[in-house]
């Protein structure tokens, strides 16, 4: 088992046939995902190909998310369309009524994301993103952009604001392998928090113990901290980034950034290890934390 | 972006949201020049001369004065224009008509992180700190949720104004101004407009005295005049020369210059880097700077080029995680940014590698042999060398 995606998820492609998307759909059927379809209007009908080993995979294109759903029983869609078109592709793969949508895109303005976010909890869909680089079950489905062979799978599931922490803190811990990663993005609006992942590996037998990698701004951490205390049985070990960030300047995320007092890094590791949550103080100590509690 | 005052009176003014006149002054001739004209328009025998910073308590700090003559406005400009308040000087003030003020309000409404959504907050106690009123009267301050895909229509202005406990005289009034500063945060992609204080004056108007506007830099795309309003007198000039190659640069006031890949990585290691500087003379990173997914020779010459040019810098650390990117590339456009910018390169990199095609990128650079390079197993590690270096 595994959270949100497993062997069984089949998956579309909304911006398949542009370049970025074409890039990461190859990387994705390297890495196993059962992707079903890709969706672009102007070429509904035709096919791409994508170079597998020595032979090719052909993805038929559909022309609309509905149509792509309605041939394939897609369950899973994930989107790498620029900032300008996300807002209409979300909206349409809520309408189509796809249970899981993950967005890719970097930029996307966060009255868009406020207003798609509202529309899927009201019918019912999971967003993960946007501004993220989705999520792995390492050996059974692999959606968006994270590399599939820094880890195997094992019963470890990572939670992130960050892709390139996820990717690290994998490697460091790729010996004992993952249930499930996943990066929720850095946005001040995002789909999936720390606390639905949290959940979800509460509840999957699969996975035995939890990292949770936050970083400075807003108060998502603070929140999960306080959930964990109250729900989470499994061992968390934590990672926060951005103690050294100074007040006021955005840190590459949108939502990095410490306003006044709240927000700093300090505050989250503090609110963190009042749960009982044991926290790192760079990416290698909380590895070694995790290590400890998976050895013991 | 935060805005000036006098850039969100504009855009109050642009959304039909009743504000006073006002122009704004870099001298005091200038100061001058728009008193004489505002005081000509018959509406205000006095003016108010305001310090344009993006930062509260202005007025305590003088930074806010009366003149009763275009004279006295030159001389109460002249007082402002250098003030240091909390560390922004003053460069710009704005003159405005004076108000008869009966009452003052507050309003905001903006971007609720907690609840994913929006928020509208109202009080008919305005012209404190909010913040203070929120943790001293929280009952004062009525907190409305927006849903995003509504926004304030006239049901939700009426029940924000109801909230916050208008008298019936005005309230409608009230109302239609705070549909008209929503006009103001999605038509503007705002991620906080706030009024305080919103007043009444003697005439009966309600007028927006001061405001506060926060927009979406994502949404620039669909905003062109939106960058016409960044402080370009504010930016760092290295952080500006590196906005001109696209890279996502701030700069902080350490020795340890620093290149990532990824956002969170770079935070991360911002923070190694201070921890193993409390052992090495206590060396700071210098900056905060991502490459992003691409890490062509450009991009890291470019990179190079900005870091090299902090004088402060004493050596650099290029922290990276192949994950996309091929680390193969990344050692590359280390060696050929080395080559473009020459003499240029006088300070020592430590490079740390991993992930996707570490072996062939080691081997890249151990091979090319820089003088200047060091390459360093780990991520500690290699903070460790950078910060020894930086002290040396």
């Amino acid at each position: 088992m595994a959270i949100f995606i497993t062997e069984a998820s089949k998956v579309i492609v909304q911006g398949m046939t542009g370049s970025e998307g074409q890039k990461h759909t190859t990387r994705m059927l390297a890495s196993g995902t059962n992707i079903v379809g890709g969706v672009n209007p102007r070429k509904a009908g035709t096919s791409v190909s994508f170079p597998q080993g020595d032979s090719h995979v052909e993805v038929p294109v559909f022309g609309s998310v509905a149509d792509a759903v309605a041939q394939t029983g897609a369950d899973v869609s994930v989107i790498f369309v620029p900032p300008a078109f996300t807002k209409a592709a979300v909206i349409e793969a809520i309408d189509a009524q796809v249970p899981l949508v993950v967005i890719i895109t970097e930029g996307v303005p966060v009255a868009d994301t406020a207003e798609f976010f509202a529309y899927a909890q009201a019918k019912g869909v999971r967003l993960i993103g946007p501004n993220c680089p989705g999520l792995i079950s390492p050996g059974l489905s692999n959606v968006g952009i994270i590399p599939a062979n820094i880890s195997g799978a094992g019963k470890i599931g990572l939670v992130s604001k960050s892709g390139t922490l996820t990717y690290q803190m994998m490697y460091e811990l790729r010996d004992f392998g993952f249930s499930t990663a996943i990066g929720i993005g850095g946005d001040p609006i995002i789909g999936t928090t720390h606390i639905d992942a949290l959940e979800a590996f509460e509840a999957d037998p699969e996975t035995a113990a939890i990292v949770m990698i936050g970083e400075i701004g807003g108060d998502a951490e603070e929140r999960a901290a306080a959930y964990i205390a109250e729900h989470v049985t499994k061992p968390v070990v934590g990672y926060v980034a951005g103690f050294t960030a100074p007040e006021g300047k955005t840190m590459g995320h949108a939502g990095a950034i410490v306003s006044g007092s709240s927000g700093t890094a300090q505050a989250k590791k503090e609110a963190l290890e009042a749960a009982g949550v044991k926290v790192g103080k760079t990416p290698s100590e909380t590895a070694a934390l995790m290590r400890e509690i998976l050895s013991a | 972006m935060d805005l000036f005052e006098y850039q969100a009176r504009d855009i109050f003014e642009k959304h039909g949201v009743p504000v006073l006149g006002g122009v704004i002054a870099t001298t005091p001739e200038e100061a001058r020049k728009g008193a004489e004209e505002l005081i000509g328009r018959g509406n205000s025998p006095v003016v108010v001369v305001k310090a344009q910073v993006k930062t509260g308590g202005r007025g305590k700090a003088g930074g806010v004065k009366l003149a009763k003559s275009a004279d006295e406005a030159a001389e109460r400009a002249e007082e402002i224009l250098g003030l240091d308040i909390k560390g922004h000087v003053v460069r710009t003030v704005m003159i405005a008509e004076g108000a008869k003020i009966a009452q003052e309000f507050y309003f905001s409404v903006l971007l609720d992180r907690a609840n994913r959504s929006y928020l509208a907050m109202c009080s008919v106690e305005g012209g404190m700190e909010i913040e203070q009123l929120a943790v001293e009267r929280p009952d004062a301050l009525a907190k409305v949720p927006v849903d995003p895909r509504v926004g304030i229509d006239q049901a939700k202005a009426a029940e924000i104004v109801a909230a916050a406990g208008f008298d019936a005289e005005i309230a409608p009034k009230v109302a239609d101004v705070i549909r008209k500063l929503w006009d103001v945060y999605a038509g503007e992609d705002a991620t906080l407009v706030e009024v305080n204080p919103l007043v009444l004056t003697e005439d009966g108007e309600i007028i927006a005295l001061d405001g506060k506007v926060t927009l979406d830099e994502n949404a620039e795309f669909r905003h062109a005049d939106h960058g016409m309003l960044e402080d370009a007198a504010a930016t760092d000039p290295l952080e500006a020369k590196a906005k001109e190659s696209g890279l996502n640069y701030v700069k902080l006031d350490g020795e340890v210059g620093i290149i990532g890949n990824g956002a969170g990585l770079v935070m991360s290691t911002l923070d190694v880097v201070a921890y193993a500087g409390e052992k090495h003379g206590g060396v700071r990173p210098a900056n905060f700077l991502d490459i992003g997914g691409g890490a062509s020779a450009e991009v890291m010459a470019n990179g190079l080029d900005v870091i090299l040019g902090d004088e402060q810098v004493k050596s650099v650390f290029v922290n990276v995680f192949g994950g996309i990117t091929a680390c193969d590339a990344v050692a590359n456009g280390i060696v050929k940014a080395l080559e473009i910018l020459g003499d240029a390169a006088t300070k020592p990199l430590v490079v740390r590698l991993d992930g996707n095609n570490v072996e062939e990128g080691r081997r890249i650079l151990t091979q090319a042999a820089h003088p200047l390079v060091t390459l360093a197993d780990t991520m500690d590690g290699a903070a460790d060398k950078a910060a020894e270096l930086a002290n040396a």
